[in-house]
């Protein structure tokens, strides 16, 4: 450590060295350093491959996640989950020890899967790893046929299984991997020459927001389409409170998804979240496969429901026109509280590009974007929207930057507010700006998962709630001369 | 016609010259006109020069460390053409006493296969594996959808025979849940007492063949020495012969199956049959020469 650097070796810490510190790492001088920091990660925006895992699992009919791995990082995402929805997060675990490492996995696995078959009466399986198993190269494909062998479960129960290190990726691959690998256990010699059942595949990708799927399958309903949403969690997270205990509430219904082979068409829309799955039903299936951006926004949504239109040869209803009708007049009524107005966005690539596109939409500016696990593909994929927009000149990327780094940034380089999941609250607080809560994890406000930020519905409630949270500001902080009763 | 891509992966314990003979081989299929990839699943990292003349290929782990992630790397970063059009990957590891080198092979090989590094233009993969079947992370290669044949590489001597049963046992492992079989032993002969006739009766106790009985000859030094295979280096040369009637074999062969790994107690009978190991004598057991 140099002489020169701010943070002294001290035994004892001032009031005023805290205060010195406390101010210095605000400073620009702080920024730079903390820029060139690569080898800490210092409170991350994304989770972990299995949590991915467990969320598509949960939104299968009857189906178990089942961690191959430690009894703690089972613990992780079930909590997660849990905290987010406040609803049970069921999973089990074949908590993996020191012997498991030594001689791999498969008698741990065995004995879970036999257990969990009996006690939990599960229709399947879905089996993926936290990071112990993967270093040692544990191969479940082998470990799963020889339990189907030994009798410990039946020949026929579907046990998908997917790799998912937390040490590579983020939660949207697991979600990706784990997907893929259902739908191709599901669908394995279900695939008829010639039939169509007339369905949409729709693939929402990593979305905890249970509001969002209603939405989804409003809207197909609206046009008439039938849909099968893979995976479709919405009961499973926001199941009626009736005092019975569900332990598999909802899901998609297997037999529905093992016909997804057979659908007119397949619709993703998070391309990031989706590429395995999306490549494995291209080779699978002759009908159209389409990735489509996130329906966040105006222009997103519009781009949804012509494709919509487009794949089953139906107009838009007159009822979702109404609705596209309202979300302009809402834009219209709040656009001058959003205008110009900076925001500090992070999250998955799908979502930013989401964001991206509703913000600029309003004339706002997405000014800092961060996301914390991506390459220079995803950042190219976010500056082409940016370029789109005379409101995206001067909106900075950052990639592979976490929200400490975020912190410097907003410190020396202010927005308005950050939009997003609970971790960005110590920056909100040392900024002094509002967050406005939107992705995952949710776990200190209530209900927001219910509440869609996607098609022209969660467009106007997103709009609401960024114009609101302004106006609130302005009301708790104006001088007593300008405090209107109308604003 | 799409061509049916073969896998194999080569074992055998290690300095037997398992590098060595994988690389002439693939030169040798390679001049009866096959398109192949090596892949190196060894932190060593040599199981590529001498189709690349190369010191040592820049390896997917180098790469990583380099980038500090995998994710920022390009298949053209890591895999080079050499003697005929051979594709040459090396998976690369840590430095010894760190790290696991057998997680880095299955980084490697994930990263091979999300970047389409296995084109429909192939006719053979070869994975050039160290040692013995170790962790699971070694066994990468012999996983369902990748090599489905197992050549072993041994000679008379006895620790290569004793290598060559354990990975035998290995295969039966992974033969049970999946579709890999033993293709047969290679012998890379170190001119040892009736080593032909050693090499073919293991290989009958195995239940597989030697598909191949390489004799030793200098040239192939010759041709290291340049970093070459003989192959290339002299194909007239008889050696060069020998690669080529390996190489057809090799292509050639039906013979793919679940092998008996012998008992140690066979095993050693079979040394004693043929005079490598003498009948125990339990007086001499753990008895010092001036004792």
């Amino acid at each position: 450590m140099s002489e020169t650097c701010a943070v002294k070796k001290v035994t004892e810490i001032t009031p005023e060295e805290v205060a010195r510190v406390k101010e210095w790492i605000n400073s620009a001088e702080y920024r730079e350093k903390n820029l060139a920091r690569t080898a800490t990660v210092i409170n991350p925006a994304h989770a972990c491959q299995p949590l991915g895992a467990q969320l598509v699992a949960h939104g299968f009919e009857g189906t178990l996640p089942f961690v191959h791995g430690s009894q703690g990082c089972a613990s992780y995402y079930r909590s997660t989950l849990n905290r987010h929805f406040r609803e049970p997060a069921p999973a089990v675990s074949d908590a993996m020890t020191e012997d498991g490492a030594v001689f791999g996995g498969q008698n741990n696995l065995h004995e879970g899967l036999e257990n969990a078959y009996n006690l939990y009466k599960p229709k399947m399986m879905a089996v993926f790893t936290s990071c112990m198993p993967e270093v040692i190269g544990d191969d479940l494909n082998a470990f799963i046929i020889n339990a189907r062998n030994a009798g410990l479960i039946p020949q026929d129960f579907p046990v998908p299984y997917a790799n998912t290190p937390s040490f590579n990726g983020t939660h949207i691959h697991g979600y990706d991997a784990m997907l893929k690998a259902i739908m191709a256990d599901l669908t394995t010699d279900k695939k008829v020459e010639g039939k169509n059942n007339g369905k949409l595949n729709l693939i929402p990708g990593f979305d905890a927001n249970t509001g969002n799927y209603r939405e989804y399958k409003r809207i197909c309903n609206e046009f008439g389409i039938p849909v099968t949403v893979l995976a479709d969690i919405s009961e499973s997270f926001d199941s009626p409170l009736d005092g019975t205990y569900r332990p598999y509430p909802g899901g998609t219904p297997l037999a529905e998804a093992a016909d997804a082979l057979n659908a007119q068409a397949t619709i993703s829309l998070q391309e990031h979240a989706s590429k395995e799955t999306i490549k494995w039903f291209s080779s699978e299936t002759e009908a159209p496969v389409e990735v489509m951006p996130s329906p966040i926004g105006i222009a997103n949504t519009d781009a949804f429901l012509m494709k919509l239109g487009e794949l089953f040869g139906k107009p838009v209803p007159a009822s979702l026109k109404d609705e596209r009708g309202r979300a302009v007049d809402a834009m219209t009524d709040a656009h001058q509280y959003l205008h110009n107005k900076k925001f500090a966005i992070y999250g998955d690539p799908d979502y930013l590009a989401g964001m991206i596109s509703f913000l600029l939409e309003m004339g706002a500016r997405p000014y800092h974007i961060l996301c914390s696990r991506g390459n220079k593909k995803v950042g190219k994929f976010l500056q082409a929207l940016l370029d789109k927009s005379p409101y995206g000149e001067g909106c900075q990327i950052w990639i592979n930057k976490d929200l400490w780094h975020l912190h410097s940034l907003v410190m020396t380089d202010p927005v308005d507010a950050m939009i997003g999941d609970t971790h960005g609250k110590f920056v909100a607080r040392d900024a002094d700006i509002p967050l406005i809560r939107v992705g995952f994890p949710i776990i200190d406000r209530v209900n927001l998962h219910r509440s869609p930020y996607i098609g022209y519905q969660g467009a106007i409630n997103l709009l609401t709630s960024i114009a609101n949270t302004f106006l609130d500001i302005v009301d708790r902080t104006c001088e007593d001369k300008h405090f209107e009763m109308m604003r | 016609m799409a061509k049916k891509l073969r896998q194999l992966a080569i074992y055998g314990k290690g300095g037997i010259g398992k590098s060595t003979t994988t690389q002439n081989t693939v030169a040798g299929l390679a001049s009866l006109g096959k398109k192949i990839m090596i892949v190196g699943c060894d932190p060593k990292a040599d199981s590529t020069r001498l189709i690349l003349h190369a010191k040592a290929q820049e390896t997917v782990m180098d790469k990583v460390r380099e980038l500090g992630t995998v994710e920022d790397l390009e298949l053209e970063d890591v895999l080079r053409e050499g003697y005929a059009g051979v594709k040459c990957v090396e998976s690369g590891g840590p430095e010894p006493g760190v790290g696991c080198a057998g997680r880095g092979v299955i980084t490697a090989i994930n990263f091979l296969e999300e970047e389409g590094a296995y084109t429909p233009d192939l006719d053979f993969v070869f994975y050039d594996v160290l040692g013995d079947v170790v962790c699971g992370g070694f066994a990468m290669p012999i996983r369902e959808n990748k090599a489905q044949e197992i050549y072993i590489v041994v000679s008379g001597e006895m620790m290569a025979m004793y290598a060559a049963n354990n990975i035998c046992k290995g295969i039966v492992k992974y033969a049970a849940s999946g579709s890999v079989r033993l293709g047969g032993l290679i012998c890379n002969s170190r001119n040892t007492d009736k080593e032909a006739e050693l090499i073919e009766a293991l290989a009958a106790k195995l239940g597989t063949q030697m598909i191949h009985f390489v004799p030793r000859d200098n040239q192939v030094q010759r041709a290291e020495l340049r970093r070459m295979t003989v192959i290339e280096y002299s194909p007239e040369h008889k050696q060069a012969e020998e690669y080529r009637e390996l190489a057809r074999k090799i292509d050639e062969n039906k013979m793919l199956v679940v092998p008996n790994p012998l008992t140690m107690d066979e095993l050693e009978g079979l040394l004693m049959e043929f005079g490598i190991i003498e009948e125990e004598d339990e007086e001499i057991i753990g008895k010092a020469e001036t004792a």
